[in-house]
C-alpha cells in the first residue's frame, strides 16, 4: 500500500466513523426513533427541519465519499486536519471541508430539533426528573452539538479561505515547504486551527459516548428488574459532564508548546471531568447489585459495555496528565484508549440498543442464539484487536505509520502484536455476519411479540409495534418515575410510567 | 396525533416550538461568530503590527450601512406589529421596506468590496483583510438569507395569513428575531473592523 493511500484511509476512517457512523446512528437514529417515543411525543417538533437535516447529512456523506475519486485522492491530513499540512494538501481536503460544513449543518438542525422536542413535546406529567436516562443523555448531547459544532464551521470556513482565497489564518510567516519559503502573507497561527478543532472535537467525544450511556442505563434497569441506583446523581453528573466538556479541549494539545500555565489549567479540568464519568459508570455497576439479572442479548452487550468503557476511560487518565502524556502522545496507546471508549464501548451500546428496541421498530424480536454468538465473538475479538495496541503504544510506536513501525529498530520487539490485532480484526468482522443475517432475517421471520416484550416501564412500550404515524393511539401521560421495577407490594414486578 | 404547540403556547414553558427553535439557532450563531471574533483577537494580539481599520476601510460608508441596518430592524418590528394589529397591507409595506434596506446594505457593500479589489486589496494581502473579508462575507450571507426569508413572508408565504393568522404572525416574529441578530452582528463588526 502506498503511503499516500494509507494516509487517505487513516484520515477518512476517522471522519467516516465519527461523523458518518456513530453520530448519525446514536443521535440521528436512536435519537429520532426512541426519544419522541420515550417522552410520549407524536413526532419530532420540526419534521421538515428533520428532513433538511437528513438531506444535509446525505450531501455531506456523498461529498466525503466522492472525495476518494478526485485527483490526488481523499483528505490525508488525519481526521483532525491539522494546519498547515491540510492547507497544502490536494483537492480531497477541499471536499472534506465542504463535506464537514454539510455534516455540521445537519447536526445543528438535528440538535435544535432534539432540544425543542424534549422541552415542548413531553407528555403531560413527564417532568424532567421523570425522564428516562436515555432522554437526558440525548438532551445534553444536543446541547453539545448545538454549541460546539459552530466553531468548527467557522474554522472550516477559515481553512477554506486559506485554501481557496490564499489567506493565511493558519499559515505562519516564513513557513518553509520542501526547502522553499511559502509565498503567502503569513502572520497566521497553526495552533488556532487546533484550538478551534478541539473545541468541537472534545465535546464530540462526549457526543459519541453519552447516547451510549443512555442506552446502557435503560437496558440495565430493565434487565436487573431494579430502579437505576442513584438516578439523580447520574443526571446531575451528566449535566456537569456536558458543561465541563467545553473547557477541557486543550488536553489534546499538551505537546504543542502552548505553555505550562495553559497545560496546568486543562490538566486540572480534565481530572475534574473524569469524576462525573466515574459517577455514572459506578452507578451503573452498583445497579447490578442484588438484581435478578436476565442475560438476554441486549443485556449482555450492555454489561459488556461497562468494563470496556471502564478500560477506555481509565487509560485516558495518563493521557490527561501533562507529564504522562509526553511519552504516550500520538502513540498506539492513544488509539487503543480511544477505541476502547468508542468501539467496544459505544458500538456495544449501539448493538445493545438495536437488539433492545428492534421489537418496537418491527414487532418482532431478533434471534437470541445468533445474538449471543455475535456478542461472545465480538467481545473476545474487540479485546484481541485493541489490547495489544496498549503494549505497542507503551513501547513507543507512533500511530499513522504506513508500515506500522517496521522501519524503526525500537519497534521490532512489538511488531508481532500488529499481526495479533489484524487477525483479531478479521475474525471480528466474521462475527458480524450473524448479526447482519439476524437483523434482516428477523424483519420477516423473527418471533412475533407484543407491544412490551421486555416488560419495561418507560413510555415507548405503550405505543404499538411498529409505531404508526403519530406514534401513539392515545396521548400518553406520565404518572411516576421511569424505573419502577420490583416495587414492594405491587401486583407485578414492574409498574409502567404510563399506567394510572 | 398532530404535533402540538406549533401555534398555541405550552402552558408550563410558556413558549411555542418555533420560539425555542429560533433562540436555539441564534445560540449556535453566537458560537459561530464568537469563534471568528476569538480568532480575530488571537491573530491580532500575535501580530507584530496591525493596521487601524479606518486607514484601510471606508468609515463613512460603513456608518451609513449601520444606519441602514438599524432602520431595517425598526421596519421589521413595524411589520410584525402591523400583523398584531391585523393589517396585512401595512405589514407588506414595512416588510418590503425591510427587504429594500437589506438590498441597500448589499449594494453599499458591493461598492466597498469592488473598491478594495480595484486597489489591489484582497483577502490574501494580509490577515487584517483576510478576517475583514471572512467576517463581513459571512455576515453578508446572513443578510441574504434573512432577505430571502423576509421576501418569502411578504410574497407567497403571506397566504398563511388567511388560514392561520396567529401562526403566520409567530413565524414573522421569528424571522424578525433572526434579522435583529444579523443587525446585532454588524453592530459588533463595525467598531471591531472599522474603528479599532
Amino acid at each position: 500500500m502506498l503511503p499516500d493511500f494509507y494516509n487517505e484511509l487513516g484520515a477518512m476512517h476517522g471522519t467516516i466513523m465519527v461523523f458518518l457512523g456513530v453520530v448519525p446512528l446514536a443521535v440521528g437514529g436512536f435519537g429520532n426513533f426512541v426519544l419522541p417515543l420515550q417522552i410520549g411525543a407524536p413526532d419530532m417538533a420540526f419534521p421538515r427541519l428533520n428532513m433538511a437535516s437528513y438531506w444535509f447529512f446525505f450531501l455531506g456523506g456523498v461529498t466525503m465519499l466522492a472525495s476518494f475519486f478526485v485527483p490526488g485522492g481523499a483528505a490525508q491530513s488525519g481526521w483532525t486536519s491539522y494546519a498547515p499540512l491540510s492547507i497544502l494538501a490536494g483537492t480531497g481536503q477541499t471536499m472534506w471541508l465542504f463535506g464537514m460544513i454539510f455534516l455540521i449543518t445537519s447536526s445543528l438542525l438535528g440538535a435544535i430539533n432534539f432540544i425543542t422536542t424534549t422541552v415542548q413535546l413531553r407528555a403531560t406529567g413527564l417532568t424532567f426528573m421523570r425522564f428516562p436516562f436515555f432522554v437526558w443523555a440525548q438532551f445534553v448531547t444536543a446541547f453539545l452539538l448545538l454549541l460546539a459544532f459552530p466553531p468548527l464551521e467557522a474554522a472550516g470556513a477559515m481553512q477554506l479561505m486559506d485554501r481557496l482565497a490564499g489567506t493565511s489564518f493558519f499559515l505562519p510567516t516564513g513557513l518553509v515547504v520542501s526547502g522553499q519559503v511559502l509565498q503567502v502573507a503569513g502572520g497566521g497561527n497553526p495552533l488556532l486551527w487546533q484550538h478551534l478543532f478541539w473545541f468541537l472535537a472534545h465535546p464530540e467525544v462526549y457526543v459519541l459516548i453519552l447516547p451510549a450511556m443512555g442506552i446502557v442505563a435503560e437496558i440495565i434497569a430493565n434487565n436487573t428488574r431494579k430502579p437505576l441506583w442513584g438516578y439523580r446523581s447520574m443526571v446531575y453528573s451528566l449535566v456537569f459532564l456536558g458543561f465541563m466538556s467545553f473547557i477541557v479541549w486543550a488536553h489534546h494539545m499538551f505537546m504543542t508548546g502552548m505553555g505550562t500555565a495553559m497545560a496546568a489549567f486543562f490538566q486540572t479540568t480534565t481530572m475534574i471531568i473524569s469524576i462525573p464519568s466515574v459517577v455514572i459508570l459506578t452507578a451503573l455497576i452498583i445497579s447490578l447489585w442484588g438484581g435478578s439479572i436476565r442475560y438476554n442479548t441486549p443485556m449482555l452487550f450492555a454489561v459488556g459495555f461497562l468494563p470496556m468503557f471502564g478500560i477506555g476511560g481509565l487509560t485516558g487518565l495518563p493521557l490527561g496528565l501533562n507529564v504522562a502524556d509526553i511519552p504516550l502522545h500520538d502513540t498506539y496507546y492513544v488509539i487503543a484508549h480511544f477505541h476502547y471508549v468508542v468501539a467496544p464501548g459505544t458500538i456495544f451500546a449501539l448493538f445493545a440498543g438495536i437488539y433492545y428496541w428492534y421489537p418496537k421498530a418491527t414487532g418482532r424480536k431478533m434471534n437470541e442464539t445468533l445474538g449471543k454468538i455475535h456478542f461472545a465473538g465480538s467481545f473476545v475479538c474487540m479485546n484481541v484487536v485493541f489490547m495489544p495496541m496498549f503494549l505497542v503504544g507503551l513501547a513507543g510506536v507512533s500511530r499513522r505509520l504506513f508500515d506500522g513501525g517496521a522501519s524503526y529498530a525500537f519497534a521490532q520487539p512489538v511488531l508481532h502484536l500488529n499481526v495479533v490485532s489484524s487477525w483479531g480484526a478479521w475474525i471480528l468482522a466474521l462475527f458480524q455476519i450473524p448479526f447482519i443475517f439476524n437483523f434482516f432475517w428477523s424483519i420477516r421471520k423473527g418471533e412475533k411479540v407484543g407491544d412490551n416484550p421486555w416488560e419495561a416501564t418507560t413510555i415507548e412500550w405503550s405505543a404499538p409495534s411498529p409505531p404508526p404515524h403519530g406514534n401513539f393511539l392515545h396521548a400518553p401521560q406520565a404518572y411516576r418515575g421511569p424505573y419502577e421495577y420490583s416495587v414492594p407490594g405491587a401486583a407485578k414486578d414492574f409498574t409502567a410510567q404510563y399506567e394510572a | 396525533m398532530d404535533i402540538p404547540y406549533t401555534v398555541a403556547v405550552r402552558r408550563d414553558t410558556g413558549l411555542t416550538n418555533g420560539k425555542i427553535g429560533i433562540w436555539l439557532f441564534l445560540a449556535s450563531e453566537v458560537m459561530l461568530f464568537g469563534a471568528l471574533f476569538a480568532s480575530y483577537i488571537l491573530i491580532r494580539v500575535g501580530a507584530p503590527s496591525w493596521p487601524r481599520g479606518d486607514t484601510i476601510l471606508n468609515v463613512p460608508l460603513a456608518t451609513f450601512n449601520t444606519l441602514v441596518l438599524i432602520s431595517s430592524s425598526v421596519t421589521m418590528v413595524m411589520a410584525w406589529a402591523s400583523l398584531m394589529r391585523g393589517r396585512l397591507g401595512t405589514f407588506r409595506l414595512y416588510m418590503g421596506a425591510t427587504v429594500l434596506l437589506g438590498f441597500v446594505f448589499l449594494v453599499v457593500k458591493y461598492f466597498e468590496y469592488s473598491h478594495k479589489f480595484e486597489s489591489g486589496l484582497f483577502p490574501s494581502t494580509n490577515n487584517f483583510l483576510a478576517i475583514y473579508f471572512t467576517l463581513t462575507g459571512l455576515h453578508m450571507l446572513h443578510v441574504m438569507g434573512g432577505m430571502a426569508v423576509n421576501a418569502y413572508f411578504m410574497g407567497p408565504g403571506a397566504k398563511q395569513w388567511k388560514s392561520n393568522p396567529v401562526w403566520f404572525t409567530n413565524r414573522v416574529e421569528h424571522a424578525g428575531l433572526f434579522w435583529h441578530f444579523v443587525d446585532l452582528v454588524w453592530i459588533f463588526l463595525f467598531p471591531t473592523l472599522y474603528l479599532l
